[in-house]
């Protein structure tokens, strides 16, 4: 008796091309997708920009930014792009400090003037140790840690022979010969040393500690995205999670059309003065509004119980908003009227959004993903309205600054709705 | 009762329906077959055939759902697709063309707004299409708690709801129970009173009869035969009257008697066609000799369905 359960089922699985997809295609895909960003293709490995600005010009300043930059897992830029063949001028504090807030790099490094002269310490603070400024953009928790750890790899390992003067420097400014007055010295300094490890190992209250203590060069973070953000990440997650459910209800909501024409509305709606322009347009509308209004939803959400910073960032979600809701809504539409049944729709749009959502940034940050992956999640809705909704709320940009999103989005909706209506015509005469 | 919308008004000197040599290809079948029909201002036309003969492609042609290859289609005048045919004409299609999840109210709103009723003149025809299909006291009950009866009044007023002169009614009483049927034959004699022009395809010879002043059977994609139904008797079966007989025994051998005679054996039953009722008695005299015992045997005369069948055959069509 099971035999004819289990050979009915398979019969009835052959069948249903949409169960096979979900059953064999979707897992493969995902496993593929996250086994590229995620996995053992070394040649992948996103490299992280860093943006360096020398003001020191020393030979300890170049000989450090030689070394980073002959790390493997490092993109290390002076100066921006040439623009129209035009070499731009090298970074200075304050353009890496602006180009970090616009999202070109996570990192950037100032090296102080003064740098050469006293490039690495050892052991206690020094008011005098030259200080390099790490510039992070906090959305990217990864990078800013990799670097800073990098820094002090280069440090160790790019220059022995300035590591070498620096550590007979010290000893001729601390040791001197090893009198026994300066014995007596090192030998207070070490139990004073000692005294503040025990401290902290017995968790008594202490001084506070210096991040920088026992690194050859100090480095000071600073967060120039997102410092005074109440919920740095919620920004981020309410727009790529919001707008994976909008590619969801906008699919669902065009499915009304498979509906209607399975049922025969849609014929008695196209004999009346309806035409399927106009019913194309005021379902685009439907969807579009629709996805706006979840978008509404979602962000409001966001602000009561999360802090997001909704109020002031209005304008800009509303334009993000509208163009994310028109190109979603126009998605729907060409899923709609590419399949012929409702249940063909069903398995097409789950396996294309979540394939979209899982490259477009929804499921995992993009600039975590191997490059060809990110330029890869370009062609998706989901990565330009991600990043326009991050340019909004992460990086405070104004409106004007969103139109490359505005209108990539506008285009993918304008494109869709075309190739909508030219797929709708099957429903139009036979 | 509420007070009809206001209609459009074509010109009484146009033909509400004009086709002519219209001929409709999907691929190599040929679903209309050089079609040449007119429906005069406020007639009935009934549009018989076996399934696949062509009535609903001969149907979508006029509702302008479906390009002609040859031939031409006109509704008071005008081309069938255009904005003027479709507010001359209401299309109650056979299936359960609504949104169940609105109520008939909606419903009736909707399709309202979709050929251009807005406030007042739509209130008016709201109302009046609720009273016309007894659904006012339901009006506010969404469409997929009513009951199959319901539904297809619903489904007829909705595609009545511009108040159109030419109505193409598709089997509009499928799975209906009989009183809901005599409720929609009420409605229709009701619009037939008005005036109005209808097209009204079915599968039972008794609406057909009923309902219709002329009536077209299509087989084929060709109309094989028009005409009142007498006109249809007459010219099928002449003066001729048919003899039903039932046989004691049934058996491979009174089917082939019965051929042999003539005769459509069926069900245990053998139809036969005479001229004279005096031909019975030779007729029962030739089965006694046969060896076969008539239990039963009555004389008819050939009706509507007796010519559909005489017309287009008695083989299954798909």
């Amino acid at each position: 008796m099971i035999f004819p359960i289990v050979r009915t089922a398979l019969i009835g699985l052959r069948r249903d091309r949409g169960a096979l997809a979900l059953s064999f295609i979707l897992p493969i895909a995902f496993f593929t997708i996250f086994a590229v960003i995620f996995g053992g293709r070394r040649d992948t490995t996103p490299k992280i920009s860093v943006l360096v600005v020398d003001e020191d010009h020393s030979v300890a300043s170049e000989r450090l930014i030689q070394g980073l930059e002959r790390e493997g897992s490092l993109s290390v830029k002076k100066r921006p792009a040439a623009k129209q063949g035009v070499e731009q001028p090298d970074y200075t504090a304050a353009t890496a400090e602006a180009a970090v807030r616009a999202g070109t790099a996570p990192v950037a490094l100032i090296i102080p003037h003064g740098f050469g002269e006293n490039p690495i310490s050892f052991g206690a603070p020094n008011q005098n140790r030259p200080t390099i400024q790490l510039l992070k953009d906090s959305s990217d928790m990864v990078a800013p840690q990799v670097i800073a750890g990098l820094l002090q790899k280069v440090a160790m390992t790019a220059m022995p022979d300035i590591m070498a003067e620096q550590g007979s420097k010290y000893m001729d400014e601390h040791a001197g010969g090893f009198t026994p007055e300066q014995r007596k010295r090192i030998d207070e300094g070490l139990e004073a040393l000692r005294k503040r490890e025990s401290a902290e190992s017995s968790g008594q209250q202490a001084a506070p500690v210096d991040p920088n203590r026992g690194m050859p060069i100090a480095v000071t973070a600073r967060d120039v995205v997102g410092e005074n953000k109440n919920n740095p990440m919620v920004s981020f997650y309410a727009a790529a999670i919001g707008v994976m459910f909008l590619l969801f209800t906008a699919s669902s909501a065009g499915g009304s059309l498979l509906d209607e024409a399975e049922s025969g509305t849609l014929d008695r709606v196209l004999s009346s003065r309806v035409t399927m322009g106009t019913l194309l347009a005021g379902k685009l509308c439907f969807c579009a509004l629709l996805a706006f209004a979840q978008l509404v939803l979602m962000f409001i959400w966001a602000w009561l119980v999360f802090k997001l910073d909704f109020i002031p960032h209005i304008p800009g979600f509303v334009v993000m908003g509208l163009s994310t809701a028109f190109a979603v809504g126009a998605f729907g539409m060409v899923l709609a009227s590419i399949c012929r049944t409702r249940a063909q729709l069903g398995p097409l749009s789950t396996l294309v959004i979540l394939i979209m959502s899982s490259i477009g940034g929804s499921m995992f940050p993009r600039f975590l993903m191997p490059e060809a992956m990110q330029k890869a999640g370009l062609l998706t809705i989901n990565a330009w309205a991600i990043d326009g909704f991050t340019k909004v709320f992460w990086r405070d940009e104004p409106v004007s600054h969103l139109w490359p999103q505005v209108l990539v989005l506008l285009g993918v909706g304008v494109v869709l709705c075309a190739i909508a209506r030219r797929l709708a015509r099957r429903w139009e005469y036979s | 009762m509420a007070s009809a919308p206001v209609a459009s008004t074509p010109s009484p000197l146009l033909l509400p329906l004009r086709i002519e040599g219209l001929v409709k290809r999907f691929g190599d079948l040929t679903a209309v077959n050089g079609v040449t029909l007119e429906l005069k201002s406020g007639e009935c036309l009934g549009l018989l055939g076996p399934n696949g003969a062509g009535k609903s492609t001969l149907i979508r042609s006029i509702v302008g759902r479906v390009i002609p290859d040859a031939g031409t289609v006109s509704i008071f005048g005008e081309r069938a697709d255009s904005a003027g045919a479709r507010m001359a004409l209401g299309w109650i299609p056979q299936e359960l063309a609504l949104y169940p999840k609105l109520t008939c109210r909606e419903n009736l709103e909707s399709f309202g707004e979709y050929h251009g009723l807005r406030r007042a003149a739509l209130k008016t025809a709201v109302a009046w299409c609720l009273d016309w299909a007894a659904l006012t006291d339901r009006a506010q009950e969404p469409v997929k708690n009513l009951s199959g009866g319901m539904k297809r009044r619903l489904n007829m007023a909705a595609g009545l709801i511009h108040r159109p002169k030419l109505i193409l009614m598709d089997e509009p009483t499928v799975g209906v129970d009989p009183q809901s049927r005599n409720r929609i034959f009420e409605m229709i004699e009701k619009l037939r009173g008005e005036g109005v022009s209808m097209i009204y395809t079915t599968h039972y010879m008794e609406e057909a009869e009923r309902l219709c002043d002329r009536i077209a059977i299509i087989d084929h994609g060709c109309i094989i035969a028009q005409g009142t139904r007498d006109e249809l008797v007459r010219n099928a079966f002449a003066s001729r009257s048919e003899v039903l007989a039932r046989f004691a025994n049934v058996d491979d051998s009174v089917a082939a008697w019965v051929k042999q005679r003539g005769g459509i054996y069926e069900n245990g039953a053998a139809q036969f066609t005479i001229d004279h009722a005096a031909e019975i008695a030779g007729l029962l005299d030739a089965a006694s000799k046969a060896g076969h015992e008539l239990a039963d045997i009555s004389l008819r005369k050939p009706n509507l369905e007796s010519v559909f069948l005489h017309l287009t055959g008695r083989e299954l069509r798909d």
